[in-house]
């Protein structure tokens, strides 16, 4: 797999001529205002809707097309009305394409934000080193905030279970008013998880970083509204509408480099809460859980006490492509032991100040 | 479906399109259940979700006699609004067929529904509006289409859903469907030759969301129904973006500049990016709302305060690759050949299709805030990329959505849809909302807490009556 790339691949290329070399059939250019534009508009729609659809072939731009551009006219938009951006970037796939988004939107100019990676301790080392290649690589400032640091100081506890997810809200949270951040942009989506099926695209935070559900502004058009006052921040979700098959087939599709776990390994493992969970410093073995070695795959990264690995002979991307869309369970269901803890895990997180 | 067969379909497939759709409806009419049903059945539930669903049916004693779970869970929401009964706010669902990718915006029916309606309606391709076999036409349908004709939007269906409670009777559907028809003729909705623009095309379905028929598949339940299923429409229907792309003519607010002088990508300059040649690189970056552009084009540049420019598009740049033509909604960046000081909140457009821009503003508002609209209040307007203070001058009527009737009022509330006219601080290149949904559309925001306090929808300038009380 080549490295990120700004220069599309010639797939990609070829995606969008394909959508766009076609005659337009019934293309009105200078179409005088008023009257006219709406007359046409009513007159060549047809009521067969099947008839419709095969008139409007030759110029609909591709599901991943329509996403990508909807993306970045977002992140576009809160580069050009905050101050203070930065991108939540911990290598997993997710932010990974939206910093491949981010590349695309500024081309051939730099990414003119930081990237901000809330570490919690217990990383997968590959997943790190992956991290700052990439950080490198686009000549990015990378600021980090630090789990550990705030355990040592006394400001966090460690959680009987062990599980460091819940914990990185107030690193987070310090990290961003600490560099005066009035944007920060996540990866999330919203068909990971009901709490997140009514995030806004940009969302307000208060000055506790809190997310309130029931007062949402409403999001009309494409017109976003990021207008807040001292000490509130905007969160910006540009990838809201797409699923974790688009992320994987945009992957393919832009030739993207990912953290190697996210493809098919063999990994020393052991049973744990109905998932395969990595030996590691943070996450060893009960004496009655089995170590075993198989071939896994990661489907998240996050947490490695926390994170489960899936069985998978998936060693590619196309491979990847074809088992998602045959999958039978959630990312988050399959995956995450963070997201089991109640019916409102998501929930609860999120309206504490959660990514 | 085995892993080989599904492998071998992705290969042949045709790259789906993206269509965006909303549902609306009054309180039990079934929504939540419909809503269910078309991600079953579309096989959009993952299992561990529908186990979840299936364990919390049996716990709370429902899935009916047949003893099944209870779809309608499936789009259960958040804690409050489980322990309330009731769905607080817009939720947005993802499924896929074959054909398409679909995006659905989940809008409870019986709080906040102009709020909601609206919300959902404004980046909708398609509406939903469910009706009850047995209720027929409401008032709150009534509401629904009205809000629907206002926001434009381009197909409306209207599931006429519990039909199997009314045993699958042809005259019960006929009936609804002739009152659904009568009301959209008084609305101006769904005529072709309609002067109100709006709504092109109306479906009218019989569906059962509980047991399936008409959902996903055709019912034979229903033999005297011979038109599609309800998904069979959604994929066939041109999306939005499909229509202004080929109908309308270029639009393009400026978002930013792209000028990186110093600052070029390191990956792009690895990759071989030639340094020198993009030392004074300078381009506009943006999406386009409406219609396409070529390479080769005359365009008008509008900024405040100058009269329009107008010069050529030398190239459309996006990331790397030089495209000879773009459309809506694509996100590029566009070059052009003379230097002109231009900046985010400009637009760019086809030559001399913009009419001047103007400080007064006429428009629609569908009011979204507890907090009432005054006359003498002073707010914002973001349109497009710019926002600017405004002076509510006056507030010129109210729609009765029932009626549809344009009544007298000097304030607006809540879920009030009304009409107003604006003095902006600065001259915009406002067009009107029937003929152009991007660039007729603007937020009106709180200047205090930020917050958004209402959708609004340019109208034309009522010209020679200026001052007085108009309805449109």
């Amino acid at each position: 797999m080549s490295t990120y790339t700004t220069n599309a691949t010639p797939d990609a290329a070829q995606g969008v001529a394909s959508g766009l070399s076609e005659p337009r059939a019934g293309l009105i250019e200078d179409q005088p205002r008023g009257e006219g534009a709406g007359a046409a508009f009513g007159v060549t729609s047809t009521p067969g809707a099947a008839s419709a659809a095969s008139a409007l072939q030759s110029t609909r731009l591709s599901s991943l097309d329509t996403l990508e551009s909807e993306a970045i006219h977002i992140i576009r938009e809160v580069v050009a009305e905050f101050e203070k951006p930065a991108l939540l970037f911990s290598g997993g796939k997710d932010s990974v394409v939206m910093l491949h988004l981010a590349t695309k939107a500024f081309w051939p100019g730099k990414v003119p934000f930081p990237v901000l990676h809330v570490d919690t301790g217990h990383n997968f080392p590959e997943v790190i080193d992956f991290r700052d290649r990439t950080v490198e690589r686009l000549g990015l400032k990378l600021v980090v905030g630090s789990v550990q640091e705030f355990i040592d100081s006394g400001e966090l506890a460690e959680r009987a279970d062990g599980t460091r997810n819940p914990l990185q809200t107030v690193p987070l949270l310090d990290a961003i008013q600490k560099n005066k951040f009035d944007a920060v942009f996540g990866g999330g989506r919203r068909d990971e998880d009901k709490a997140r099926a009514k995030e806004r695209i940009l969302s307000l935070r208060d000055e506790f970083g809190q997310w309130d559900p029931r007062n949402q502004r409403p999001e009309l058009w494409n017109l976003y509204n990021g207008r807040h006052t001292v000490g509130q921040h905007v969160r910006a979700f540009p990838i809201s509408n797409w699923t974790e098959l688009d992320i994987w087939r945009y992957i393919e599709r832009e030739n993207i480099e990912l953290p190697g776990l996210y493809y098919a390994h063999e990994r020393e493992v052991f049973a744990r809460d109905g998932m395969w969970r990595a030996v590691g410093e943070v996450s060893q073995p009960l004496p009655n859980e089995e170590v075993i070695t198989k071939l896994v795959r990661y489907r998240t990264v996050g947490d490695m006490s926390c994170t489960g690995a899936v069985e998978s002979d998936a060693r590619t991307v196309a491979d990847v492509v074809v088992e998602v869309a045959a999958s039978t369970l959630t990312e988050r269901g399959a995956t995450r032991a963070d997201d089991r803890i109640s019916e409102a895990a998501m929930e609860d997180r999120k309206k504490d100040g959660y990514f | 479906m085995s892993t080989e067969t599904l492998a071998a379909g992705l290969e042949t497939a045709l790259p789906t399109t993206l269509f965006r759709f909303a549902t609306a409806g009054s309180v039990d009419d079934g929504k939540s259940t419909l809503v269910g049903r078309l991600l079953h059945d579309s096989k959009a539930i993952l299992s561990d979700t529908l186990d979840a669903v299936a364990r919390t049916s049996a716990d709370r004693g429902f899935g009916g006699e047949k003893g099944g779970i209870d779809l309608a869970l499936l789009t259960d929401g958040l804690r409050a609004e489980r322990e309330q009964g009731i769905t607080i706010d817009v939720a947005y669902r993802y499924f896929a067929t074959d054909r398409r990718s679909f995006i659905l915006a989940d809008c409870p029916g019986h709080v906040q529904y102009t709020k909601n309606t609206v919300t959902g309606a404004s980046t909708a391709d398609a509406v939903v509006v469910l009706i009850d076999a047995r209720k027929g036409v409401l008032e709150q349908t009534r509401r629904h289409l009205s809000v629907l004709q206002l926001l434009r939007v381009a197909h409306v269906i209207v599931a006429v859903n519990k039909v199997d409670l009314v045993d699958f009777s042809e005259q019960v559907f006929r009936d609804i469907e002739a009152d659904v028809q009568k009301v959209a003729r008084e609305l101006g909705l769904g005529r072709e030759d309609s002067n109100a623009g709006g709504v092109t095309d109306l479906f009218v379905v019989p569906v059962s969301a509980l047991d399936g028929d008409n959902v996903v598949d055709r019912s034979e339940r229903t033999p005297w129904y011979t038109g599609p299923a309800l998904l069979e429409v959604l994929e066939s229907l041109p999306a939005a973006d499909e229509l202004e792309a080929e109908l309308e003519s270029f639009r393009f607010p400026v978002q930013l500049v792209i000028r990186p002088q110093g600052a070029l990508a390191p990956d792009a300059v690895a990759a071989g990016l030639d340094v020198e040649a993009y030392r004074d690189y300078r381009a506009y970056a943006g999406q386009i709302t409406e219609g396409s552009v070529k390479v080769g084009d005359e365009v008008s540049v509008i900024s405040p305060g100058h009269e329009p420019r107008t010069t050529t598009v030398i190239g459309i740049d996006f990331a790397g690759q030089s495209l000879d033509e773009a459309a809506a909604p694509q996100s590029v960046a566009v070059r052009l050949a003379d230097e002109i000081d231009i900046a985010r909140g400009d637009t760019i457009a086809a030559a001399g299709t913009v009419r001047e821009s103007t400080a007064d503003l006429y428009a629609s508002l569908a009011w979204l805030s507890p907090k009432p609209l005054r006359e003498g209040q002073k707010v914002l307007v973001k349109h497009g990329t710019r926002t600017v203070q405004a002076l509510v001058r006056n507030v010129t009527g109210k729609l009765d959505l029932a009626t549809f009737n344009v009544e007298p009022a000097s304030n607006l509330e809540l879920n009030d849809i009304g009409h107003a006219q604006l003095r902006l601080s600065a001259p915009l290149p406002l067009e009107n909302y029937l003929h152009h949904r991007r660039t007729g559309a603007f937020l009106v925001i709180d200047p205090i807490d930020g917050n958004t306090l209402a959708a609004g929808l340019v109208k034309d300038h009522p010209g020679d009556h200026e001052d007085e009380r108009y309805v449109i």
